[in-house]
């Protein structure tokens, strides 16, 4: 496409001239489950600890000073790439820890409130209560909501999954109702590919009064996404799959629910003022950040979300989109392959998982990553989906900006090589 | 590496055509064992002939090697007394630890050694461990060895 090149691109990001496998260009197609790094991300980070390094929100010599800017100019930096005021943009360890603060929200509310502290109601879980999510969760957005209903006595609920990899939103009204307390979904499927039309469940969810969730790891690195306008509660997603590095995950939450939500880890950082019989809390954003923060990896992220912003996420996006037509397109040609998920480009991001007849996805995967193609099988933290669907596991190529359409054909090529080294008919 | 290397004939042999796979009608022991970072599975059933002889049942959904690797696993241990069964067991689990530097001994091992590629790579060792993991685990529960004698060797 005009004004995209890839080959530039490539070139910011060193890892991708390295060879694997007896000396073959490596070829990198496993962005859900990381992103590689260009060098403004890791020039960034060095750049911090060569200068600026200390200790954020705390101590007052020049180098804490710099350093607490430099961890709130990056908080500033991401949060204006997803459209939201600095307040509303929690720093995590990961996206999982992001969900996992939102989920104990709820079980933390609800055991304060036994105990006579005044909790908002709305975080107060029992059972009668539901939470629904839906069966193409990754497993950071079912197992810490299962756990929740473990300890409150609520029942959890999901939206069912049609036969193309869709939600089955047919009996919406039904299962999300008056008990509905939370509603928690993925934006886009990390294992189908699948995106989901997140603000009508979100409405759904205050319709009835219940808080609205969103897992946005799969999206926000892909397109250009505006929390506000998603209409959630909360918003989770990660910084290494957006070029950024581990470490560091995100949660936006708007001002009223973060002021209304109790703390999840508790310490340092995150208080207002403590005696020995109780403590109060700072306001979110501190609220939620407990102990000493992860600067430098936020001064990462931050050039990272520069440096998506440089090339524009609607053009990386376009881009993305073309691949993923074209791996379609590729796939669904050889016979036996069968595409886990929607097998067209409408309403789909670039996680596209296949199986192929005969052959087990590990194999699949490891002829591939004998030609250099790194790939990723496995039940992809959403093991559910695939038993949906049929299947022990999938192979998955998930493409990014700086992959080409020679990327794909490669590992088109390669599924073929899998087909003829273990003598299956194609 | 060679692909050949990884996936020699006699392990997509097994794949394909795999020795002595189904279930015992009576079981002594069963352990269900899954790979949890792909999904392997296997189910492994031990039993005992009058003779004193392990009789081996699993079934198993996954990858090539951890299903060949049941299937060879069946072909070495299938009627041998329960001591000689544990030698092999140790054999195999030492081959695996081996980075793909041993020698392996085919009077031993048999069909086995052509797993010794698996051993270089580091991802796929548990996929050819998961059948013999399971079969201690079954053994076990058949009280037909003691818990953890791994490190005894």
């Amino acid at each position: 496409m005009s004004g995209f090149d890839v080959e530039r691109i490539k070139a910011d990001f060193p890892i991708l001239s390295r060879t694997v496998r007896d000396d073959q260009p490596l070829i990198y197609l496993d962005s859900g489950a990381t992103s590689q790094k260009p060098y403004a991300v890791l020039d960034a980070e060095r750049a911090f600890y060569e200068t600026t390094n200390a200790a954020a929100h705390r101590g007052a010599h020049q180098l804490a000073e710099e350093a607490t800017a430099a961890y709130e100019l990056a908080r500033a930096q991401i949060a204006a790439f997803v459209g939201a005021k600095s307040e509303n943009i929690i720093f995590t360890k990961n996206a999982t820890e992001s969900l996992n603060l939102a989920a104990y929200a709820f079980s933390n509310a609800t055991a304060l409130a036994q105990w006579g502290t005044a909790v908002d109601p709305r975080f107060q879980l029992q059972p009668g209560d539901n939470v629904v999510v839906t069966e193409m969760e990754h497993h950071s957005n079912l197992v810490p909501w299962q756990e929740l209903c473990a300890k409150t006595g609520a029942t959890l609920r999901w939206i069912s999954l049609t036969d193309d990899g869709r939600l089955d939103l047919s009996n919406l009204g039904q299962l999300i109702d008056s008990s509905t307390k939370v509603v928690s979904v993925v934006h886009q499927s990390n294992i189908l590919g699948t995106i989901n039309p997140v603000a009508k469940l979100m409405a759904a969810a205050h319709a009835v009064g219940a808080i609205g969730v969103v897992d946005s790891c799969q999206s926000i690195p892909h397109q250009s996404v505006n929390v506000v306008e998603l209409g959630a509660d909360l918003v989770a997603w990660g910084g290494h799959k957006m070029l950024g590095p581990t470490g560091i995950g995100l949660l936006y939450g708007t001002a009223e629910i973060l002021d209304a939500m109790p703390p999840f880890l508790t310490g340092g950082s995150m208080i207002e003022m403590v005696s020995m019989e109780r403590s109060t809390y700072a306001k979110a954003p501190q609220k939620f950040e407990a102990g000493t923060p992860m600067v430098a990896q936020a001064v990462g992220l931050g050039a990272a979300v520069s440096y998506l912003t440089g090339i524009g996420m609607n053009a990386i996006a376009e881009h993305e989109h073309q691949l993923t037509v074209h791996a379609l397109n590729g796939l669904v040609a050889i016979p036996g392959v069968r595409i886990i998920g929607p097998t067209t480009g409408i309403d789909r991001g670039g996680a596209i998982s296949f199986v192929v007849a005969g052959i087990h996805p590990h194999d699949v995967g490891q002829v591939l990553d004998n030609l250099g193609i790194a790939v990723r099988v496995g039940h992809h933290c959403a093991w559910p989906t695939c038993r949906r669907y049929g299947v022990p596991a999938t192979t998955r190529i998930t493409p990014y900006l700086y992959n080409s359409e020679s990327d794909i054909d490669a590992a088109i090529a390669g599924v073929r090589e899998a087909q003829r080294f273990f003598q299956v008919a194609s | 590496m060679s692909l050949e290397s990884l996936y020699q004939e006699i392990i997509l042999d097994h794949y394909k055509n795999p020795r002595g796979r189904g279930l015992l009608e009576a079981p002594l022991g069963t352990a269900f064992h899954v790979n949890p970072t792909c999904g392997d599975e296997i189910n492994m059933q031990v039993s005992a002939d009058a003779d004193g002889g392990l009789l081996i049942g699993y079934e198993g959904t996954g990858c090539s090697i951890s299903q060949a690797s049941a299937s060879v696993l069946y072909e070495l241990v299938q009627g041998l007394p329960v001591a000689e069964a544990e030698k092999i067991r140790l054999a195999f689990v030492e081959l695996m630890h081996s980075q793909g530097n041993a020698e392996p001994d085919e009077e031993v091992l048999g069909d086995g050694v052509a797993f010794v590629g698996v051993a270089k790579y580091p991802a796929r060792i548990k996929c050819a461990l998961l059948a013999w993991m399971a079969l201690q685990d079954a053994e076990i529960k058949a009280d037909l060895v003691m818990a953890a004698p791994l490190d005894e060797e």
